[in-house]
């Protein structure tokens, strides 16, 4: 007998999330078989349209690329800027720089810990922690003025420094975090419900995040130790010694899998505690910005000749910027890789063997948008006939597994 | 582990491709209070020579690769490989990318995906927005634009194959609209 397998396409598009795409799963039983992807849905042209903007303008569309790393694609970008243009950053900057990409990773990772306790039915955990990352999202608003899209990066510095009489607010902060992290830890990491859902599901080994080239938190959950922070510091990061962290530091072992995921992301947290902690302790004094009057700025780039590449370890992972200054008023080339679009043939070998109830956790393990998850569409192959799940029901399948399989 | 200076990257290269290698610099950049350093490669090499500099990348280290990016010269098209090497290991990493210019006439390279997986996605992009042709690569729908997308126009060319801005009443206008103001006066 023929063995039946199930196409059930997931995706494409959510408007309210960033990175819309289709899975087209096929399935045998409850097993995935194989596994098709297909981007593209959202492609907005970004670059062209950067190419028909100057330097600056680019800063607040980079900014837009992606509404969680709303410091990162500035940061790489305008690293790519001074690199080609040879602008030196005042070290103040490099150190303020660092704090708000550090905070910026705070949220990202608590946000997403709310986002896989939900994939999994834990909703009680979801409002928990999010209402946990509120007190960073404040803290950010003081300081730049914004819960996101922070509008602090300039080329050549940054636009808002941080006042002595500030900084009691940040500690304050850090201060919530260190109480709350022993709650966060026990919820995530000691909770045999999560281990039974996420332990060796969607497992990636590190020979396939290493010729897959996975970035961030993905690949250091598999014992890649790849951190750009680590191998290649810049800004205050050069200062600070910054350890790639990998799952084997708190379990002893790496297995890959969804659990090692949250363990790498929950010890993160905690090291971007440090890392701000010891940017405030050791924060130098001076200008915040190389060149103060935009209109000098923009005539020194419009004159600048030279190609510039920017990185930055954004919260998902590995974030380049190239740029291109041919001495004119527009950059000739501009290129943006967000951490995704590295990790998403990842997924993959992740998915392959899984049930169709695990879906939504190993897609989200990755910190994608799970944008895809919107509807699903399974089609009998025999007779044409066409059921769709909804998120809702998709979602409604992975509780119930909750439910099952918990003692 | 054996480390190489970057110095020694470029003779190593060098000395296997000769003049095959256009153009080769080492940019050390200084970060932070105590000024620690890093250094990015910049190598330039023929087209015939790509595949072959790519294996000897891979003998170094398995190297980390995270994006192509291209730019259209009129006469022949740039592609920029970015590979690392020696990450894992604090102020180790060493970046490495490797320009390769494709003549417009014959717009053709090989895949390397045999040798990096993980380029595919990133060679797939080069074909759908610069047209090129990645010999080894199977044929697949469009990942990045549209699926049913105007066949033979590619967004990030610089010619007649490229899509071109409009100006703000809609009519094309070619090129760079900041580039051609009067043309777009005209048209306006």
């Amino acid at each position: 007998m023929s063995k039946m397998t199930y196409s059930i396409p997931i995706g494409p598009v959510h408007p309210s999330l960033k990175e819309p795409m289709t899975f087209n799963f096929e399935i045998y039983g409850e097993r995935i078989e194989k596994v098709n992807l297909a981007p593209g849905d959202n492609h907005r042209g970004i670059e062209f349209m950067g190419m028909q903007r100057n330097p600056v303008q680019i800063i607040y569309l980079a900014e837009r690329i992606c509404g969680i790393c709303s410091a990162s694609h500035p940061f790489a970008f305008c690293k790519a800027v001074e690199n080609a243009a040879g602008i030196e950053v005042p070290e103040r900057a490099q150190y303020i720089r660092v704090i708000i990409a550090e905070l910026e990773r705070i949220h990202s990772h608590i946000l997403w810990a709310g986002v896989a306790a939900h994939e999994l039915g834990f909703d009680s955990v979801l409002y928990i922690s999010w209402r946990a990352r509120e007190e960073v999202l404040d803290l950010l608003e003081y300081l730049t003025g914004n819960r996101i899209n922070y509008g602090i990066f300039m080329i050549g510095g940054v636009r808002r420094d941080i006042t002595e009489d500030q900084i009691p607010r940040i500690r304050k902060t850090l201060e919530y975090y260190k109480d709350i992290y022993g709650k966060i830890e026990d919820i995530f990491l000691k909770d045999p419900t999560i281990a039974l859902r996420t332990k060796n599901v969607g497992v990636l080994t590190k020979e396939d995040a290493l010729r897959l080239c996975a970035v961030g938190p993905t690949a250091r959950a598999s014992g890649v130790k790849k951190d750009i922070r680590q191998d290649q510091p810049y800004s205050a990061y050069a200062d600070l010694n910054v350890k790639a962290i990998t799952p084997d530091v708190l379990t002893g072992e790496v297995n890959g899998d969804v659990y090692d995921r949250i363990v790498v992301r929950l010890l993160e947290l905690v090291q971007s505690l440090e890392i701000v902690e010891q940017c405030l302790d050791n924060l130098p004094s001076g200008e915040i910005i190389a060149e103060k009057k935009l209109v000098k700025l923009l005539n020194q780039l419009k004159r600048a000749k030279g190609r510039g590449v920017g990185r930055h370890e954004a919260p998902r992972g590995e974030c380049i910027h190239y740029i291109k200054l041919n001495e004119s008023e527009l950059p000739e080339v501009w290129k943006a890789r967000a951490p995704t679009y590295n990790n998403l043939m990842a997924w993959v070998p992740m998915l392959l063997g899984q049930q169709i109830a695990d879906i939504p956790i190993v897609i989200a393990s990755i910190d994608p948008c799970i944008a895809c998850m919107d509807r699903v569409t399974i089609l009998n192959k025999d007779n044409g006939q066409k059921n769709i799940l909804t998120k809702k029901d998709l979602h409604e399948l992975s509780v119930q597994k909750t439910r099952r399989i918990t003692p | 582990m054996k480390y190489m200076k970057p110095e020694e990257i470029i003779e190593l290269f060098k000395g296997r491709f000769g003049d095959s290698i256009i153009d080769s610099k080492i940019e050390s950049k200084e970060e932070g209070v105590k000024k620690n350093s890093y250094n990015i490669i910049w190598l330039m090499i023929k087209l015939e020579n790509f595949k072959d500099a790519v294996k000897l990348l891979c003998s170094i280290q398995f190297p980390h690769f995270a994006i192509i990016s291209g730019n259209d010269l009129g006469e022949e098209i740039e592609l920029i490989y970015y590979f690392s090497l020696y990450y894992g290991e604090r102020f180790k990493e060493i970046s490495l990318n490797i320009t390769t210019f494709l003549p417009k006439e014959d717009l053709k390279i090989s895949t390397i995906t045999d040798l990096i997986p993980g380029t595919q996605t990133a060679e797939r992009e080069a074909i759908e927005m610069f047209g090129i042709k990645v010999e080894g690569l199977p044929d697949s729908p469009n990942l990045f634009l549209p699926k049913d997308f105007a066949k033979d126009t590619y967004p990030f060319r610089r010619d007649e194959k490229g899509i071109y801005p409009l100006s703000k009443n809609g009519k094309y206008v070619g090129d760079n609209i900041a580039k051609r103001e009067e043309e777009v006066k005209k048209v306006e």
